[in-house]
C-alpha cells in the first residue's frame, strides 16, 4: 500500500474519474448531430455541381446532334446548329491566350525572379483585385477603347476581354509555379555561368513548364465560359465569321444566351445542346491538366 | 555485383568519341605541390582583408589566406562562422542575396575579382561551384545537365560537346556508370551519382577552381568515399576548396587547412590556416586545438 498523493487529496478514485458515466449523458448525442450537420454541409458543396452536370446533360446530350456542330443558325426563325458559335470560340479563345499568356506569363517572371519585394506584393495584389472585378465590368472596360472608338463591335475587342479574364489567372498560376522550383537549380545554373535571364529561360520556366501550362489551360476553359465580357465587344452573330477580327463574332455562351432567352422550344433545345458542349469541352480541359499534374513534382 | 572500373577499349569506342583515358594520378607529396604552384600559376587566389557583409551584418571579418594552386584547400569550423559566405565569395555568388557586399580584395592569379573589368557571370566560369545537396536539373537528361553550362552560354559544335561531355563525366569518374544511359533522366541516378553528375556539369565550362560546400554531407558512406576519391583525383588539374563539418574528411582530403570561427560580434574570422598535417597536429591557436580535439563546435 503506498501513501496518498498529497495533490490528488478529495478527488474520486481513478476508475471513477476515466469511467463514462462520469461524462453528461448528452455528450455522445451531441457529437452525432454535430456530425451530421458537417456531412450534410459537405454533401450541399457538391450539389451544385451535380445539378448543372445532370440537368445539362439530361437536356442537352440529345440535343447534341450533327447539325447542331455544323450548321450556322438559319437566317429567318428556327432551325439550323451553332457552327458559328463553335467556330467564333475556337478563334476569341486562343487569341486571347496568346495575347494573355506572354503578358500573364512575363509578369510572373518578373514578380518571382526580378522584382523587389515591395513591387511583387503589389502586382500580386494587383492580380488578385482583378481577378475579382465583374467581368461585365471589363466588357465595359474594353468597350470603351476598342468597341466605341470604331463605332463598331468586334472580335479583337472580344479577345482583348478575354485576355483581361485570363491575364491574372495566368500571372498568379505561373508565379505560384516558379516559387515551387526550387532555389538550388537558379544556384545551380548561375554557378556555371549561366546569365540570369538565360536561367530564368532555359531552367526555371523549363522545370516549371508543367506547372505554367497547366495555369494556361484553366484560364483557357475559364475564358470559354464567359458572356457577359463579350456583350460589349465581340457582340455574337448569327453569320459565319472566320478570320475577320474587325466584325462581330458569336460564341458558345453567347449563343447559349440569346437561345436560351427565345420564346422558342426549339432554340432552347439548341441553347441545352450547346450548354452540353461547352460543358464537355471545359470539364475535359479541367480533368486532363489535372491528371497531367497530378503526377509531376513541380506546379 | 563487381563494379566495372575498366575503361573502354578505344576499338570499342566510335571514331569521334575516342580520346586517350584520364592518366593515373601521381601521388604528391606537399613539397612538390608547391613547386608545381610556383611554376604552373594557374588558380592562385589570394585573400587579402576580406570583409564580407549582408547590408549591416558584418559576416566575415579580415581574412587574409592564399589558396594554393592545384591543391585542396579545406574549410572548417562551427556552424554559423560564415564558411560558407566566405566560400561563395569566392565566385561571387554570394551577390545574388541583395545587400551583400565585399571589402578588401579577392584576388585570382593576381586579377581582382570584385575589379570593375570582371564580370560575375565570367567569373563563375572560371570558378565553378559543387553544393550540398546534388542538384541536377530535373527536366535534363545525364547528357545535357553535362552539357547545360556549354549549351546556355554559348554557341558549341555538337562533336565537340559530345567530346566535352564524355571528358568530363571521365574526369567525374562516372563515365562507367553512365555511357549507356546518357538519354536517362538525371535525377534518375543515386545521390552520390547525382553529386558526380553535378561535378562533371561544373568541370565541363572548364573551370580553373572548383569550390565544394559540403560536397558529400547529404551522401551515404559508400558515396562519400568516392567523391573524396575524385577529390584527390581532381586536385592534379584544379585548385579546389572544400566547406566540410567533417573534420576526418578535411584531414582525409585536404592539402591546406583553413580554421574559421565566430566571434563574440557574431562575425566570422580566420583563426589561422596552413599545411592540413600541421592544423590538425600541432596547432598555434589554442581556438583551433579546442575545436580539432572536440572541445567545441
Amino acid at each position: 500500500m503506498t501513501a496518498a498523493n498529497p495533490a490528488l487529496q478529495g478527488l474520486p478514485p481513478l476508475a471513477e474519474r476515466l469511467g463514462r458515466a462520469s461524462l453528461p449523458r448528452s455528450r455522445d448525442l451531441r457529437d452525432r448531430g454535430m456530425r451530421a450537420l458537417a456531412l450534410a454541409a459537405a454533401a450541399l458543396c457538391l450539389v451544385p455541381l451535380a445539378a448543372v452536370l445532370i440537368f445539362v446533360t439530361l437536356n442537352g446530350a440529345s440535343a447534341l446532334n450533327l447539325d447542331l456542330l455544323t450548321k450556322p443558325p438559319k437566317a429567318l426563325g428556327i432551325g439550323g446548329g451553332a457552327v458559328t458559335a463553335i467556330l467564333g470560340t475556337l478563334q476569341l479563345v486562343p487569341l486571347a491566350a496568346l495575347i494573355a499568356m506572354p503578358v500573364g506569363i512575363l509578369g510572373a517572371v518578373y514578380v518571382g525572379e526580378f522584382g523587389d519585394l515591395r513591387s511583387a506584393r503589389t502586382i500580386r495584389f494587383a492580380a488578385d483585385v482583378m481577378s475579382g472585378v465583374p467581368s461585365i465590368l471589363i466588357g465595359i472596360f474594353v468597350f470603351t477603347f476598342l468597341v466605341l472608338p470604331f463605332r463598331q463591335f468586334n472580335a479583337f475587342a472580344g479577345s482583348v476581354a478575354l485576355a483581361v479574364i485570363m491575364i491574372p489567372v495566368i500571372l498568379r498560376t505561373t508565379e505560384e509555379t516558379l516559387r515551387l522550383v526550387p532555389g538550388t537549380l537558379r544556384e545551380a545554373s548561375l554557378a556555371l555561368g549561366v546569365p540570369m535571364w538565360r536561367t530564368v529561360l532555359s531552367v526555371v520556366l523549363r522545370t516549371g513548364l508543367t506547372g505554367i501550362l497547366t495555369g494556361a489551360m484553366l484560364a483557357v476553359a475559364r475564358a470559354m465560359g464567359e458572356t457577359a465580357p463579350l456583350l460589349f465587344t465581340a457582340l455574337g452573330s448569327r453569320l459565319v465569321n472566320v478570320g475577320n477580327l474587325a466584325q462581330p463574332m458569336d460564341s458558345l455562351p453567347l449563343f447559349i444566351y440569346r437561345n436560351a432567352t427565345q420564346a422558342s422550344v426549339e432554340l432552347n433545345h439548341q441553347a441545352w445542346g450547346a450548354a452540353f458542349l461547352l460543358l464537355i469541352v471545359v470539364l475535359v480541359i479541367n480533368v486532363l491538366v489535372r491528371f497531367r499534374t497530378w503526377g509531376s513534382q513541380v506546379g | 555485383m563487381a563494379v566495372e572500373t575498366q575503361m573502354p577499349s578505344q576499338d570499342e569506342l566510335p571514331p569521334e568519341t575516342r580520346h586517350a583515358p584520364p592518366t593515373p594520378i601521381p601521388v604528391r607529396r606537399p613539397e612538390e605541390i608547391a613547386t608545381v604552384g610556383a611554376t604552373e600559376p594557374s588558380g592562385q587566389i589570394e585573400v587579402r582583408d576580406a570583409r564580407i557583409r549582408y547590408g549591416d551584418f558584418l559576416a566575415v571579418k579580415d581574412v587574409r589566406l592564399t589558396i594554393r594552386p592545384r591543391a585542396v584547400t579545406a574549410i572548417i569550423g562551427p556552424s554559423g562562422c560564415g564558411k560558407s559566405t566566405f566560400l561563395r565569395s569566392l565566385n561571387r555568388m554570394h551577390e545574388l542575396i541583395p545587400g551583400a557586399t565585399v571589402e578588401g580584395s579577392i584576388k585570382l592569379d593576381g586579377i581582382d575579382i570584385y575589379g570593375p573589368t570582371v564580370d560575375p557571370v565570367q567569373l563563375r566560369r572560371v570558378v565553378g561551384m559543387v553544393f550540398q545537396r546534388p542538384n541536377p536539373f530535373p527536366t535534363m537528361s545525364i547528357y545535357d545537365n553535362v552539357a547545360a553550362g556549354l549549351r546556355l552560354t554559348g554557341r558549341v559544335r555538337r562533336a565537340e560537346l559530345d567530346e566535352i561531355v564524355e571528358r568530363s563525366l571521365h574526369r567525374a569518374a562516372l563515365w562507367d556508370e553512365v555511357k549507356d544511359k546518357l538519354k536517362a533522366n538525371g535525377t534518375s541516378l543515386s545521390g552520390g551519382q547525382q553529386q558526380r553528375l553535378c561535378i562533371a556539369r561544373a568541370l565541363a565550362v572548364g573551370p580553373e577552381v572548383i569550390l565544394m560546400d559540403e560536397p558529400a554531407s547529404a551522401l551515404d558512406p559508400i558515396a562519400t568515399l568516392r567523391i573524396e576519391e575524385l577529390i584527390a583525383e581532381l586536385r592534379e588539374s584544379y585548385t579546389i576548396v572544400i566547406v566540410t563539418h567533417n573534420m576526418q574528411q578535411a584531414s582525409r582530403v585536404s592539402d591546406d587547412t583553413a580554421f574559421f570561427t565566430m566571434g563574440e560580434d557574431r562575425a566570422g574570422y580566420l583563426v589561422e590556416a596552413g599545411e592540413t598535417v600541421k592544423i590538425f597536429t600541432n596547432p598555434t591557436e589554442r581556438l583551433t586545438e579546442d575545436y580539432i580535439s572536440g572541445r567545441f563546435g
